[in-house]
């Protein structure tokens, strides 16, 4: 048996590790030798992940934890080398695997000074990215979670744009503080559970019993996972943070790193705290609804085309939570599928502001126009891709949002309707930046005889075009990755929910709450009520 | 038994143009005009083909089951949710194809009209830019309102619902150099997206409510919900429906796209804003008949805002000037009568209007196009007049189409518009009366524009004059086909009491049935067969007069009208300004959202990221300058105090420990005298 069969995850996790390795024997002089070496890897690492497509069993009998691997690490204190996936890692690892090659390709003729140190930093990320969705061991999970900010650091430091230095310390101070409160909490777990092994401990949630603990311990990984998404108000860092990347940088940043945020939402604060989940969801829920709204009304107003897609990650991204914490089937999926969609859509985004950004050495908006008549083939592409961004269906977009939404009408038919209002924004600022880039006729010189897309950035772009395609036409395949891990996700929270005697008091919660807006509904004030009435006849 | 062949390849009819869409906007830069024509209208005649065997198919089967469905294969699986009533739900959504007798009359009227105007744009497009560019967003709207009229559940419709959206918005910004059409594109995409969340939010609560998004299903669990006339929930269902439906067919308040989308190419404007896609409205309140049904309330909303927008419509279609304009309000106000007949239950007659309408309001786009042709691009009626011996065909045609929108015996639109009228008679009087006296301005306003345009004296610039010529074949013909139908279109549905059998009608009853057993009723009594007679002459008689009052104003007495509007002056300017609904609405949301996008981005980087953040980061750096400063001069300071102590306290000591040889020499030698001198000073005192 190939050793890649038995430790597919491994593989996978360590290919690019190798290549960063391989390259550090490499003289720097050899630039182009660096620069073939990271895109050879970056694609081997695509290329191993693809067998997990068939390998991994999506049934109601599979097994939750698949491909797993365990090792003994630091043994005096418990910690485990454990790698595992279920269908919601398996859909992040994928993500990763794809955005990191094609991020890598995009680097090719962007980045002209210190290939050697950019390229071994751009396969460390990958492989920190890749660890954190793979660890099934909390000592695991917080290395890799905090490893990969180092390489994010020094490719916005060094390879960034003018502020890159203000962005790339911001970005470093502030998710880190937000680990640090994860931290801590980690630890009074380990205190509790005397274990870090994430299978043992998602299996005994700390539940209402715990009392404050639970609270404590959700409010601590919540500060971490808010600040990565980024939610409301914890965002400011992400405009800095994408606006001075490289664009393989910010591809990487929007596409798979803010999805740490929501994964961690997912894997840990449902399964481990449920009951502090349901109390506090209504807050999490209104953050997210401010986000969605407030996000798509600062983008109308950006003049930076990077800082407008940044905040437009703000807003997407809130239906992600939006879709997380209203706990229901419809809504938990549609939130994986959609933090799928926008690594897609805005990851391809950004790749669209690099190939305008190599072209002309600015982002402003004002600079552009009329971009159509030299760039035809561009503004094709930019078309699809914006249409998937607010939610055109047949394209991607338009399956999340709709997933998400109806989840959330389940609970609310107001924060449903806020949520639609954030997807007519959607519509006004993409369509708008549309039409300044693209329509009316040329009428800066520079842009005159700027060239369409070559074979690399065709290469970039049509991969995610056709995910974009095939995601809205046939999204069956990634409905079933994630049934059982939502099944999962919703008996936790909602025990009893998959049973047709469910209290029905839905009807009656959707209409309290319909009586208060959704910046008016506290906490106490939300439909919670309606499932801990259920969950106290089950017990 | 084999199902028969076309209604088995249902699925097929959309797919055509989509293919040869997909050629276009992939290799159509390479490929030259004639082969882009003979693909893209030879997909669509493909289509047409397949719809007309469809609807033979479909004829064929016995009148109680004339319904098929195909599922190519699953889109959303399962996913279990609770329904309002506790019920746990699976929301599930395929690709499933449906047709019924209304879904066959429109896929027929789509690829026919659809079909004529490609032939046309093939003339008319023929020397723009962008050729195939223009063919391939054509065709791949064919293909969005197909899937829209043959979905058979509310997410595939929506599909097609998005999908002519945007075709609509890439079609009307065509000139893209334009700003005012790429606006108007934007405006358009954006103001039917504010209907969509009415659409989405309908959507979400009829799954929730029934359990289901499948229209075959939505029958079923209304019978089986045992749900009562009157039922809020199906009330606020079909309201949020209506929103959408209203944002789409462009009525009031969502009516304000439709007159700037006609900055788009003019084929585009009959396809697009005047036979199909606007009329996607009225096909999806009839399609969910069964819901409007039993909520009368949202019945009566939904024929008091079509009535009004007929009215309201007309008034500023009277008072415009250019060609297009004129057409784009006549539009809004014919779609405003297909609402009023959904809306008094008429759904029938409603889809009955909206196929006569595709003939005679695509045939007067085509002719209007027509005329800008032969005159370099002219739109403006007051820089027109006495082309009716100049363009003999377009002018024919185009007086063919205006005696159908005005209702003359025996048009199309005759038959069709007084079915409506007759139906809101006995429904509502009121609701009769703005029908009824609508009909009456439309043929003013109608005949106003072939008088302008046609008769009377040239008023055509100098050097336009030259070039004024008759359009290609490709167009005519067109035109010539749709003037037949807008003649012949009305017998299909002749009314029995003109000695005619309402075939149509009755084509459709199955969709609407229950629509027809509560309200088709009365009429069938000898005194309302009177009634209807004396209805039919009262409409003819005020559009005759409507006629005759144009004729007056703008061939007999052409200096009345510019006295009327001085005259009027306030109101006229009212009128003329659409009554400033645009302004109104950019001050009240569109600029009020731009303030808001500013003021929350300043909030942004100098409240949140400039107090919060950034204030986070000064405070540690003041925390830290402060720690340093405490470090230096209060932690370090006091051991450095006692350092300081202990040099004061040595200071005597060092003023002599100064390590200089020769100066500890001087210290010893004044030691030594010192010590010398006291012995001395002893010796001496003892001596003493």
């Amino acid at each position: 048996m190939l050793f890649s069969d038995s430790h597919i995850l491994s593989t996978i996790l360590f290919t690019p590790l190798i290549g960063a390795i391989l390259m550090l024997f490499i003289p720097r002089e050899r630039a182009d030798l660096h620069r073939s070496m990271g895109n050879l890897f970056g694609f081997l690492g695509l290329l191993v992940s693809l067998p997990l497509i068939w390998r991994f069993q999506s049934g109601p009998g599979a097994p939750q934890f698949q491909f797993v691997e365990n090792a003994s690490w630091i043994p005096s204190v418990g910690a485990h080398f454990t790698l595992g996936i279920d269908g919601l890692s398996f859909l992040m690892v994928m993500l990763t695997t794809v955005l990191g090659a094609i991020a890598i390709l995009s680097s090719w003729s962007a980045i002209h000074k210190r290939e050697k140190e950019y390229y071994i930093l751009l396969l460390l990320l990958q492989t920190g990215m890749l660890g954190v969705f793979m660890s099934l061991d909390f000592v695991l999970f917080y290395v890799f979670w905090e490893v990969m900010l180092v390489p994010m650091y020094f490719l916005i430091g060094v390879w960034g744009s003018e502020r890159r230095l203000y962005a790339a310390i911001k970005f470093f101070l502030y998710t880190l503080a937000g680990s640090v409160l994860m931290l801590l909490a980690i630890l009074a777990i380990y205190y509790y559970r005397n274990t870090f092994d994430m299978r043992e401990i998602l299996t005994h949630p700390f539940t209402a019993q715990f009392g404050w603990l639970q609270k404590w311990l959700f409010w601590g990984f919540f500060f971490a996972f808010a600040i990565k998404v980024p939610m409301f108000p914890f965002h400011t860092w992400l405009p800095d943070a994408h606006t001075e990347a490289p664009t393989a940088g910010s591809v990487i940043l929007a596409g798979v790193l803010l999805k740490m945020g929501t994964y961690g939402f997912l894997r840990f604060s449902l399964p481990m705290f449920p009951d502090a989940t349901v109390k506090y969801r209504g807050i999490v829920i209104v953050l997210s609804l401010i986000g969605i709204i407030y996000g798509a009304l600062v983008c109308m107003m950006q003049k930076d085309m990077k800082k407008l897609i940044a905040y437009s990650s703000v807003s997407h991204m809130g239906f992600c939570t939006l879709g997380i914490f209203v706990l229901t089937p419809l809504g938990l999926s549609g939130s994986i599928i959609q933090q799928i969609n926008h690594g897609i859509s805005t990851g391809a985004l950004f790749l669209l502001v690099g190939v305008l950004y190599e072209r002309r050495h600015t982002r402003l908006i004002s600079e552009f126009g009329g971009l159509s008549t030299p760039m035809p083939n561009f503004a094709a592409v930019y078309l699809i891709i914006t249409l998937s961004s607010l939610g055109m269906p047949l394209l991607n977009g338009f399956i999340g949002e709709f997933t998400i939404l109806r989840g959330v009408f389940e609970v609310s038919w107001q924060w449903a309707a806020w949520g639609v209002f954030g997807v007519i924004l959607g519509a006004a600022y993409l369509l708008w930046l549309y039409q300044r880039v693209m329509f009316g006729s040329v009428t800066n010189p520079a842009n005159e005889h700027l060239p369409d897309l070559n074979a690399r950035e065709y290469a970039t772009l049509i991969p995610l075009v056709v995910l974009a395609f095939w995601i809205g036409i046939y999204p069956a395949p990634l409905f079933r990755v994630v049934e059982q891990p939502v099944h999962r996700l919703v008996e936790c929270v909602h025990p009893g929910y998959y049973s047709d005697t469910h209290s029905p008091g839905e009807k009656a919660a959707a209409a309290e709450v319909g009586a208060t807006s959704p910046a008016a509904a506290t906490p106490g004030a939300t439909p919670a009520s309606g499932s801990t009435g259920a969950k106290a006849e089950v017990k | 038994m084999n199902t028969p062949y076309f209604l088995e390849h249902i699925w097929l009819i959309p797919l055509f143009p989509l293919l040869t869409a997909a050629v276009m906007l992939f290799y159509g830069r390479k490929l030259a005009n004639n082969i882009v024509s003979y693909l893209c209208a030879g997909s669509v005649f493909v289509s047409f083909i397949f719809s007309v065997g469809a609807f033979f198919q479909l004829v064929a089967m016995p009148q109680g089951e004339r319904f098929f469905t195909k599922l190519l294969f699953e889109w959303v699986p399962a996913v279990p949710y609770h329904m309002f009533d506790g019920r746990l739900a699976q929301f599930v959504a395929g690709w499933e194809f449906q047709i019924d007798p209304l879904s066959a009359v429109m896929i027929l009227v789509v690829t026919g009209v659809g079909f004529l105007i490609h032939v046309y744009s093939t003339g008319y497009m023929a020397l723009e830019g962008g050729y195939y560019r223009f063919f391939g967003y054509l065709n791949l709207f064919m293909f969005a309102m197909l899937i829209l009229v043959l979905a058979n559940n509310f997410l595939m419709m929506f599909v097609g619902w998005e999908g002519v959206g945007t075709c609509s918005y890439l079609l009307i910004g065509f000139y893209f150099h334009r700003k005012s059409a790429s606006d108007a594109g934007k405006k358009a995409f954006i103001v039917n997206r504010v209907g969509d969340a009415g659409f989405l939010l309908g959507i979400f609560l009829c799954s929730a409510v029934l359990g289901t998004v499948r229209f075959s299903d939505i029958g079923p669990a209304l019978h089986a919900g045992n749900f009562q006339k009157g039922d809020p929930w199906l009330t606020a269902i079909a309201l949020l429906l209506f929103v959408g439906a209203a944002g789409k067919s462009a009525q009031i308040p969502l009516y304000v796209w439709l007159p700037d989308a006609m900055e788009g190419p003019t084929p585009v404007s009959a396809l697009i804003h005047a036979a199909t896609m606007v009329t996607a409205g009225v096909y999806m309140v009839t399609r969910t008949n069964a819901i409007y049904q039993l909520a009368p309330k949202a019945m009566y909303v939904v024929a008091l805002v079509g009535a009004i927008t007929a009215l309201f419509a007309a008034t500023i279609g009277v008072v415009q000037n250019d060609i297009k304009k004129v057409l784009a309000y006549s539009t809004v106000s014919q779609l405003g009568y297909m609402f009023l007949a959904c809306g008094v239950g008429a759904f029938t007659a409603g889809i009955f209007h909206l196929m006569t309408h595709a003939f005679f309001k695509g045939l007067l786009f085509l002719a209007a196009g027509s005329v800008i042709h032969a005159l370099s691009g002219e739109q403006d009626m007051r820089k027109m007049g006495a082309l009716s011996k100049r363009i003999p065909v377009t002018y024919w045609t185009m007086l063919i189409a205006t005696l159908a929108i005005a209702g003359i015996f025996p048009f199309a639109g005759f038959v069709s518009k007084d079915l409506i009228l007759g139906k809101a008679y006995e429904q509502d009087v009121l609701l009769w009366a703005i029908g009824y006296f609508t009909a009456g301005m439309t043929a003013f306003y109608m005949f106003r524009l072939v008088f302008m345009t046609f008769h009377g004296t040239s008023r055509v610039d100098h050097e336009v004059e030259h070039h004024i010529h008759e359009s290609p074949k490709a167009m005519l013909v067109p035109l010539v086909i749709l003037a037949g139908l807008s003649i012949v279109g009305g017998l299909v549905s002749w009314p029995e009491i003109l000695g005619g059998n309402s075939h149509f009608v009755h084509f459709l009853e199955p969709v609407v049935g229950m629509a027809h057993q509560s309200r088709i009723e009365p009429l069938k009594g000898p005194s309302s067969r009177i009634g209807e007679i004396n209805l039919m002459l009262m409409s003819e008689g005020l559009v005759v007069l409507g006629i005759l009052f144009a004729w007056y104003l703008y061939i007999k007495r052409t200096e009345l009208p510019a006295k009327i509007a001085k005259g009027l002056n306030g109101f006229y300017e009212l009128v003329y300004h659409k009554y400033y609904v645009d302004e109104l609405y950019d001050a009240l949301f569109v600029n009020r959202a731009k303030d808001l996008g500013l003021a929350l981005g300043w909030f942004d980087t100098n409240v949140i990221n400039g107090v919060g953040v950034d204030g986070a980061g000064w405070l540690t750096r003041f925390v830290s300058r402060a720690s340093m400063w405490w470090d230096t001069w209060i932690v370090d300071g006091s051991v450095k105090l006692g350092a300081r102590i202990v040099w004061v306290l040595s200071l005597p000591v060092r003023l002599i420990q100064d390590g200089l040889v020769q100066s500890y020499m001087l210290f010893i030698v004044i030691g030594l005298i010192g010590f010398l001198g006291y012995y001395f000073y002893l010796a001496h005192h003892a001596v003493h």
